[in-house]
């Protein structure tokens, strides 16, 4: 069976290239070169390789919030399951001065890290649209090209860098603006 | 005991409301049929099915009552596909889903009103059950993405049959990459045939994709294909909104994906391995995609080995089909390059007239396999850099 390939010669991959370059500004790339990169390509799945890569998911998010730290921009907090299978902790954003904080939870998918974590908000679930079932947070179209082109060198600390804070910026002031949600004194600031 | 009384006819008369609404509710219930008959009565449901084979366009449409179908993710596209094949008499139905019925559902087929808040797999096996009892239906609610499901779904997939062995086939009808890739990851290993199915995030476009472990490209072997959908992306606002959905565009994709198990089930036509859908312009792209030999999935090189092992079979027919040119009109600027001539490393993210690859990826090394990690024993253990991460 003989087989046809066909090209256009109107969109070349170079276009994509060129988007991507756009895409990540110069804070983000900033932020996201200072973080360390990972080198185990494994899943939760593969048994001790898993443990080696967890090690460096630890070691790479680790230097990324004491980073957050010294440029006074400490953000989140996670931690995991003793597998590392589902990660939880708290995510905060100010504005106005006031800080607004989150529950945050996700499973490490079966396909990771070939595939990014799904990071949720699951207490914003229902009240943006920018979100899918579960409080999952709506990313943009570049982050999965991004994440693709950078496997296994990406992991959570980055998942959170590209996906979580960038969103966290655009969609809360927005929601906070329409009065979704509101302060809520804590009494622990 | 006036008010004794005065409840006790009070109770009476609710007893005959009920009794009223129950009777309603009651839908007349059609009984199991045993077999396939192609009598044409009006009681017969599957008289018009097996005209298909008086007709000599299926050889033995009875076959499809021996076969199991495993639909995972029952939204848009899956439900509808399961109908499909309800109505078709398919043996068995294999449901997987773990989204309950919302009232954001209902600008989409088959899930009704008055069943938001069930699970989707309950809700759609009682509506599948009620139009064909003779389709038996297994449901799985669970997300098939996690460590703790992805095994039990490996297992489901490869012991549900009717026969209790794998199934005949798997349709992924799941909205998101990560299942899409776990089904990949499932279907390499167990060496299961399964069809891919989407519609983009803008609703105006969609595709189906066979894929044969080995034989055709697997989901993995690529970034994922688009279908161009023709739309200035600075017109198009995506703020505000993860996704949009169309009831036609869904019932469409789920005609193709379920006509193309049929085809394949019931060995009539040819079953295309990629069919995509362009709303916009109403084009249907097709081709076939060879697997990647450096693919990122163990599992996919190794079926591939396999089946460059097996002797083949090339029809005749086949050959006739492929010589002539899949598109006569160049709208889109196309160089056609004879697969005969010697393999040109592929960068374009264009794989053919209007379908193009998501994004492109950085060249990888020829063989990704054994990358032997250090381990590191002289660094803090697991256990520290825990509480390392806890303290900060
Ligand atoms: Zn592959």
């Amino acid at each position: 069976m003989r087989q046809m390939r066909l090209f256009s010669s109107r969109d070349s991959g170079l276009v994509s290239e060129l988007r991507l370059v756009i895409m990540v500004d110069e804070s983000t790339r900033k932020t996201l070169s200072s973080i360390p990169l990972l080198s185990t390509k494994a899943g939760p799945r593969d048994k001790e390789l898993w443990v080696n890569r967890l090690k460096e998911e630890y070691q790479a998010l680790i230097k990324y919030v004491q980073n957050n730290k010294g440029s006074d921009n400490d953000w989140f907090r996670l931690e995991s399951n003793k597998e590392g299978t589902r990660w939880f902790g708290k995510c905060w954003y100010m504005h106005n001065l006031l800080k607004y904080e989150f529950d945050v939870e996700f499973d490490i998918p079966v396909t990771y890290p070939t595939t990014a974590p799904e990071i949720a908000l699951p207490e914003l679930d229902g009240k943006t649209a920018k979100m899918y079932r579960g409080g999952k947070i709506c990313l943009t179209d570049h982050f999965k090209p991004l994440w693709a082109r950078n496997v296994p060198k990406f992991g959570i600390a980055h998942a959170m860098a590209l996906g979580l804070g960038p969103w966290l910026a655009v969609e809360i002031p927005d929601l906070i603006e329409k009065g979704v949600i509101s302060y809520k004194d804590r009494g622990d600031e | 005991m006036d008010t004794t009384e005065k409840l006790k006819s009070r109770i009476a008369e609710l007893e005959i409301e009920l009794a009223n609404e129950k009777s309603k509710n009651a839908a007349p219930v059609r009984q199991k049929i045993a077999q396939m008959s192609s009598e044409v009565v009006d009681s017969n449901p599957y008289s018009r099915l097996m005209a298909l084979k008086r007709m000599g366009i299926v050889d033995n449409y009875e076959k499809i009552r021996e076969l199991t179908v495993a639909v995972v993710g029952v939204g848009g596209v899956g439900s509808v596909t399961a109908e499909m094949l309800t109505r078709c008499g398919i043996g068995k139905l294999v449901l997987f889903d773990y989204d309950k019925v919302e009232l954001a559902n209902m600008n989409r087929l088959f899930f009704q009103p008055h069943q938001a808040g069930l699970s989707k797999v309950d809700a759609a096996a009682k509506t599948l059950q009620a139009i064909n009892p003779d389709v038996e239906i297994e449901t799985h609610n669970y997300n098939i993405t996690t460590v703790d499901n992805f095994q039990h779904f490996m297992d489901t997939i490869s012991k549900s049959s009717l026969k209790k062995g794998a199934v005949d086939l798997v349709l992924s009808c799941v909205d998101n990459f990560e299942a899409r890739m776990a089904i990949n990851t499932a279907c390499n290993e167990l060496n299961q045939k399964w069809f891919e199915s989407g519609v983009s995030e803008n609703a105006v476009s969609g595709h189906i994709q066979f894929i044969v472990p080995g034989e055709s490209a697997c989901f993995g072997c690529a970034p994922p294909l688009v279908v161009a959908a023709n739309i200035d992306e600075k017109t198009l606002k995506r703020d505000g909104v993860c996704a949009a959905s169309l009831p036609t565009t869904m019932g469409i994709v789920a005609g193709f994906l379920v006509q193309n198990t049929l085809k394949y089930l019931l060995n009539f036509g040819d079953t295309s391995f990629y069919l995509g859908y362009n709303a916009m312009l109403d084009f249907f792209p097709t081709m076939t995609l060879r697997p990647n030999p450096n693919c990122d999935d163990r599992y996919c090189r190794q079926r591939q080995q396999e089946y460059q092992a097996k002797p083949k079979d090339i029809t005749v027919a086949k050959e006739e089909i492929d010589d002539t040119p899949l598109h006569e009109d160049n709208e889109w600027g196309i160089s056609l390059i004879d697969e005969t001539v010697p393999d040109i490393e592929d960068t374009s993210a264009t794989v053919s007239s209007g379908v193009r690859q998501a994004y492109t990826l950085p060249a990888r090394p020829a063989d990704p396999e054994p990358e032997i990690v250090s381990t590191e024993t002289s660094g803090p253990s697991l256990e520290e850099l825990m509480a390392q991460m806890k303290s900060i």
